[in-house]
């Protein structure tokens, strides 16, 4: 066994770079921006005041305020589970699983491409970077109708696969794991492990991917937004409701309300969307400096 | 293992077994989709004849077909008014991030980003909810006030409205982009320029704005591509504005009814390729002005 010795760690001295007197902050631009919160943050407010109202309460009430007395966040959150045989966690398992295997699938094969297009010279590398690159400004819903036609004809139309195939490419994934490999991976090391026999995989699993970790995090979270806002695709490629994700069962049970017949569910409708809404906002914000630090490595460079 | 004792051959195949996976999966749902929309679009279902080949004959329709060309010019609209002013938004709300002047900066960055995480499904529901003048706010506020808004749901507001929810969504995404941007130009360059006797006005037009160059072609790329999709939102808003909101709104919505409603497969691959087309050539011209003497 080898003891590498460590030098201990050097106390960095306190730096004399910003010794200059820090600007002072500014009144009226906090205020500016105050204004552009406000807009951003107001209809997620009107969402949770919203969804503690019941269905009679919600044309009653002033949209801004709760109303009087009634307090129906529980009993909304209960029906929302229970309406039409609980189908919501149905939707919202369905979800889980185009997340998990679309965005987990996108993620892997940007990851395995990316990595291959920043640290291998290979034959056709530039078609490949052209046929991509060329690909990205293909509107992906102008696909959508040609990709139903010809998975109607595969017999893959109203299964899973039909959500879960489409989403398995990111051409977005594949540029950010492409940038971050090139930085944070170094060739030397890549060489060194050649020269040691491990192979190409062994190399890339135990070596590089530590190092690309905040870059999956970002490809990860970026795909999974992707997939969760996916309601175009789901849209034509199911009919049974069965397989819905969660976004075209919400706007079912809304439309039905138009329909002959049907019943008026406006606030399991806002229950459910505010449910979907915390879901994905703590999926954010727990993995923040996550996607923070990523974003800003994929901007970079360009 | 054998050594690789032709080591340039060996290497140059080697990077297909990463990047093989991703080519053949997208091959599978980007280029065989555009390959059968383009076959489709070259034949037309006739009642007497069955599927026959008509060469050009339905691109020479969409081209004259008005109802698309007004889709198009909805979009091209709101790409031209909705486009601009969010990401001059977005720059604004970077600009002041990056100033270092702003009282509770990372509140301010994480709730202007926020509304990206709610999906574009629920966005317009709720944008829905607030425009309508039964329980909605707009409603309401006719209530309590006493006035009568303007109905942000009639067609003559409809495309506004819908841009409001957009903007709404991306601002703060386009927001985080400019800012991640802004964060690694060196802040030395704005020491010095100080020194010079540089106002900010000036450290913003001359320093700061042309380093996020990149960034901001980028953003107004994907932002372009993002109109030309329009679905979602119109899709959605159709239910409470059905007459507002026409089977032929956008480009998209129109290849969507033509597809499903009106079963003719054949003209809405054509629209579907018209339309790609025009997207990339777009994009390609803004990227083409945007990269140029950089």
């Amino acid at each position: 066994m080898t003891t590498t010795l460590q030098a201990p760690p050097v106390k960095k001295a306190p730096t004399m770079r910003n010794t200059r007197k820090r600007r002072k902050g500014s009144v009226t631009l906090t205020v500016l921006t105050a204004l552009m919160a406000v807009y951003s943050l107001f209809p997620l407010a009107w969402l949770l005041i919203n969804s503690t109202k019941t269905q009679a309460g919600l044309f009653s009430s002033f949209g801004l305020w709760f109303d009087d007395g009634k307090f129906a966040l529980f009993s909304n959150i209960a029906d929302t589970f229970t309406y039409n045989d609980g189908i919501f966690l149905r939707w919202l398992g369905n979800t889980a699983i185009y997340v998990v295997a679309g965005a987990g699938g996108a993620t892997f094969l940007a990851l395995l491409g990316g990595y291959g297009l920043a640290k291998f010279d290979f034959v056709g590398k530039k078609a490949v970077f052209a046929i991509v690159i060329g690909a990205v400004a293909v509107p992906p819903t102008a696909l959508a109708v040609p990709t139903f036609l010809m998975f109607s004809k595969m017999g893959l139309t109203n299964t899973p696969w039909a959500v879960i195939i489409p989403s398995l490419i990111s051409p977005f994934g594949l540029y950010l794991m492409w940038t971050f490999a090139a930085q944070a991976v170094p060739t030397e090391m890549l060489e060194a492990a050649r020269v040691d026999g491990a192979g190409e995989f062994r190399t890339l699993f135990r070596l590089s991917v530590p190092l690309l970790m905040p870059g999956i995090i970002t490809t990860l979270l970026f795909t999974m937004v992707a997939t969760m806002n996916n309601y175009f695709l789901p849209l034509i490629m199911l009919k049974n409701p069965d397989w819905y994700p969660l976004t075209v069962g919400l706007n079912s049970w809304n439309s039905q309300a138009a329909t002959a017949g049907g019943e008026a569910v406006f606030n399991l409708v806002i229950t459910g969307s505010l449910i979907t809404v915390v879901l994905l906002l703590a999926a954010f914000l727990s993995l923040q400096r996550y996607w923070q630090s990523g974003l800003a490595a994929g901007s970079v460079k360009e | 293992m054998a050594v690789a004792t032709v080591p340039r051959r060996r290497r140059s195949y080697r990077g297909w077994q990463f990047v093989g996976p991703f080519m053949i999966v997208f091959a599978l749902v980007f280029l065989a989709p555009i390959a059968y929309a383009i076959y489709l679009s070259l034949y037309r279902n006739r009642l007497i004849g069955g599927n026959a080949f008509v060469g050009l004959d339905n691109y020479t329709q969409v081209l004259q077909d008005s109802q698309f060309w007004s889709g198009v010019g909805r979009v091209g609209l709101f790409l031209v008014v909705q486009v601009p002013i969010m990401l001059f938004l977005a720059l604004l709300v970077a600009l002041a991030l990056d100033s270092g002047r702003l009282y509770g900066k990372s509140f301010f960055r994480v709730s202007i980003f926020l509304p990206y995480a709610v999906p574009a499904v629920v966005a317009a529901l709720m944008w829905g909810f607030i425009y309508g003048s039964q329980f909605g706010l707009i409603g309401n506020l006719n209530d309590a006030l006493g006035i009568t808004l303007p109905d942000p749901l009639k067609p003559s507001l409809i495309l506004a409205s819908i841009g409001n929810i957009s903007t709404w969504q991306f601002v703060g995404y386009n927001m985080l982009i400019f800012y991640s941007a802004l964060q690694v130009v060196p802040k030395s360059l704005y020491e010095s320029a100080a020194i010079d006797g540089a106002g900010q006005v000036r450290i913003i037009r001359s320093i700061k704005l042309p380093a996020i160059r990149g960034a901001l072609v980028i953003a107004t790329i994907f932002s372009i591509i993002g109109s030309f999709q329009l679905f979602n939102e119109p899709a959605i808003l159709r239910n409470l504005a059905p007459n507002a909101i026409t089977t032929y709104f956008t480009p998209n919505f129109y290849a969507y009814s033509l597809t499903f409603s009106g079963q003719q497969i054949n003209y809405s691959a054509a629209v579907a390729v018209v339309m790609a087309v025009i997207t990339m050539i777009v994009a390609y011209v803004v990227q083409l002005r945007g990269t140029k003497d950089l």
